[in-house]
């Protein structure tokens, strides 16, 4: 029942995969400090040389890079090969920076259509499948990986790239397209077009759809799923590995499989940089040892996650990650616990508030202090108090069995925190002023 | 049954005048009126003149509204009404979310608020015994 697009490496025993990354890496970093001054330099400043990496469990002597890097040596410092063996380059839009660019070998092409090819397969594609993508296609990775995976597992593949929301559905319609390959937001855009157009699901005939390039809510995946009438995998990835294709989900949903017989993955403390344990939430690292042109090697992410192992029901054994949980930018250190607002904004929308909230933090006798201020709807909104302050306390329970801290719920009027403010800001850390 | 005005009130000072203001501009009258509060928040409870209307202004407020249906009793005003009452309520196991009074009374009877927790049984205990209710026409409120 369950099919797989490489099955020796996607239910390869955990050896075989560990070996296959010690040799590769091992390569990879030979092949960096060999053509990438930049990399040598840090190495030489971190005292590793080549030598000292022998299999995975050296990795962690590797110095880190990160994005900045990525701006310093703009537009080709960190290129591995000559730029007449480099056959595409892409570039991330520098809408938080200076635009960052990437390029790909020939070979660099083909791992990453493997890559999107593994999520369409586990998405349940085949050659019999009519794959519709509307990412951009151009300088985005989106368009064009989504196309190359398409292509690679011999799908028909239909380019629509983004834009002009009622001719996609009339090709969605006429062209009987059964994969979408889009940003969430945007499937949720061609839902809602479908419908003040006078057609339901059934007057398309999707069945899957492949979704990233943003965080997205379970709650949106429900609404993609039932307004679309198809099963709504997601993907991640980014531009400085590869591109879409980095991790990918399998039926089960519960996360998503890591491509690691080209991509290894750590979980890092975001302020000490030490490697943390399997199941413990953190920032995403990932060394790059199949590419030739752009391997980075421990690039930080800045998006927090947990990776585990442990067999899926899909009998993938490639170790899964959860969808990223939020930036390390907007994390909050409280009583020495790393808390992310949008784990808090996570529970706020189960437990059925909006998502007008504010953290503040303050300090008292050296202890932090977390009150989570959340605008309270009708839905909500009880006339006895005892009701009230039993959500209230609902709520605290909830935020306290996620955050591992206790923290004091204020229940607030619609519109006073964006009202007073203008635009939303969600953390008020006021211990910043009694330092 | 008489419809009562519930409303959200953030503990904060002006709050509650705005809320009145609000209401004294579209000329809707507060017939009776109760808070209760904890530190952080209070739920204003209202009878109003005419409860579509002072809805309607609050809702423009961005205030949180509900409506919810409470029994006025009109109560013996003489010692021991009250605890006949209350007495009678005990007995039959109807427990009281809250109770208030309200503003002005009929002749020798104090009119009480009650929201409780089966309006039903209330009201056949109360006329088994003899106890008048008031419509909310009796009290102008439409």
């Amino acid at each position: 029942m369950h099919r797989y697009y490489q099955p020796e490496i996607e239910t390869a025993s955990r050896e075989t995969i560990r070996a296959l990354q010690s040799e590769r890496l091992v390569r990879t970093v030979r092949h960096v400090y060999e053509n990438v001054p930049f990399y040598r330099a840090k190495m030489e400043s971190a005292g590793v040389t080549p030598d000292d990496i022998r299999s995975v469990d050296d990795l962690h002597r590797l110095p880190f890079s990160c994005k900045q890097d990525l701006r310093d040596t703009y537009p080709y410092g960190l290129f591995a090969v000559p730029l007449k063996d480099v056959v595409r380059l892409h570039a991330s839009s520098g809408t938080t920076g200076k635009q960052i660019v990437v390029g790909y070998t020939r070979h660099d092409l083909e791992i990453w259509s493997d890559c999107f090819a593994r999520a369409l397969v586990a998405a349940g594609a085949s050659d019999e499948d009519i794959v519709h993508i509307s990412y951009g296609y151009g300088l985005f990775t989106g368009g064009l990986g989504a196309d190359l995976g398409a292509q690679r597992i011999g799908a028909t593949t239909v380019p629509v790239s983004s834009g002009n929301t009622q001719r996609q559905i009339t090709i969605l319609r006429d062209f009987g397209s059964t994969v979408l390959c889009c940003t969430p937001s945007y499937a949720l855009h061609i839902a809602e077009v479908l419908e003040e157009m006078g057609l339901t699901k059934d007057d398309i005939r999707l069945r899957a759809g492949i979704f990233g390039a943003e965080p997205w809510t379970n709650e949106m995946r429900r609404q993609i799923e039932q307004k679309l009438g198809l099963k709504a995998f997601d993907i991640y990835g980014l531009t400085e590995i590869v591109g879409p294709g980095v991790a990918f989900e399998c039926e089960e949903q519960t996360g998503m499989h890591v491509n690691e017989d080209n991509f290894i993955v750590e979980v890092i403390d975001p302020e000490t940089g030490e490697v943390l344990p399997e199941g413990t939430q953190g920032e995403l690292v990932f060394t790059c040892i199949t590419k030739e042109a752009f391997p980075v090697l421990r690039y930080r992410t800045r998006d927090v996650g947990v990776v585990s192992r442990g067999t899926c029901s899909c009998g993938r054994t490639l170790l899964k990650m959860t969808k990223p949980r939020g930036r390390t930018d907007d994390m909050l250190i409280i009583r020495g616990v790393n808390v992310f607002p949008s784990q808090i904004e996570t529970v706020l929308i189960e437990k059925g508030y909006t998502a007008n909230y504010q953290i503040v933090v303050d300090r008292a006798n050296n202890t932090d202090l977390v009150e989570v201020q959340v605008e309270i709807s009708r839905e909500i909104f009880s006339d006895t108090v005892k009701n009230l302050t039993k959500k209230g306390r609902e709520l605290e329970e909830a935020l306290k069995s996620l955050l591992g801290i206790a923290v004091k719920v204020k229940l607030l009027e619609p519109n006073t925190l964006t009202r007073s403010t203008g635009k939303a800001v969600r953390v008020v850390d006021k211990r910043k002023l009694l330092d | 049954m008489v419809k009562q005005l519930s409303v959200f009130i953030q503990n904060e000072s002006g709050k509650l005048a705005s809320v009145t203001e609000a209401l004294a501009w579209a000329g809707v009258d507060i017939r009776a009126l109760s808070i209760a509060d904890t530190t952080d928040f209070g739920i204003l409870r209202m009878l109003v003149s005419d409860v579509q209307k002072a809805a309607e202004v609050l809702d423009s407020l961005n205030c949180i509204v509900s409506q919810t249906d409470v029994t006025v009793v009109a109560v013996p005003d003489q010692p021991g009404g009250l605890a006949r009452v209350l007495g009678l309520m005990a007995g039959a196991n109807i427990d009281i979310e809250y109770m208030y009074s309200l503003i002005g009374r009929g002749e020798e009877k104090a009119y009480m608020v009650f929201r409780v927790s089966d309006e039903d049984r209330l009201l056949k205990l109360l006329w088994e015994n003899g106890l008048q209710t008031v419509s909310a026409a009796e009290l102008g409120i439409r």
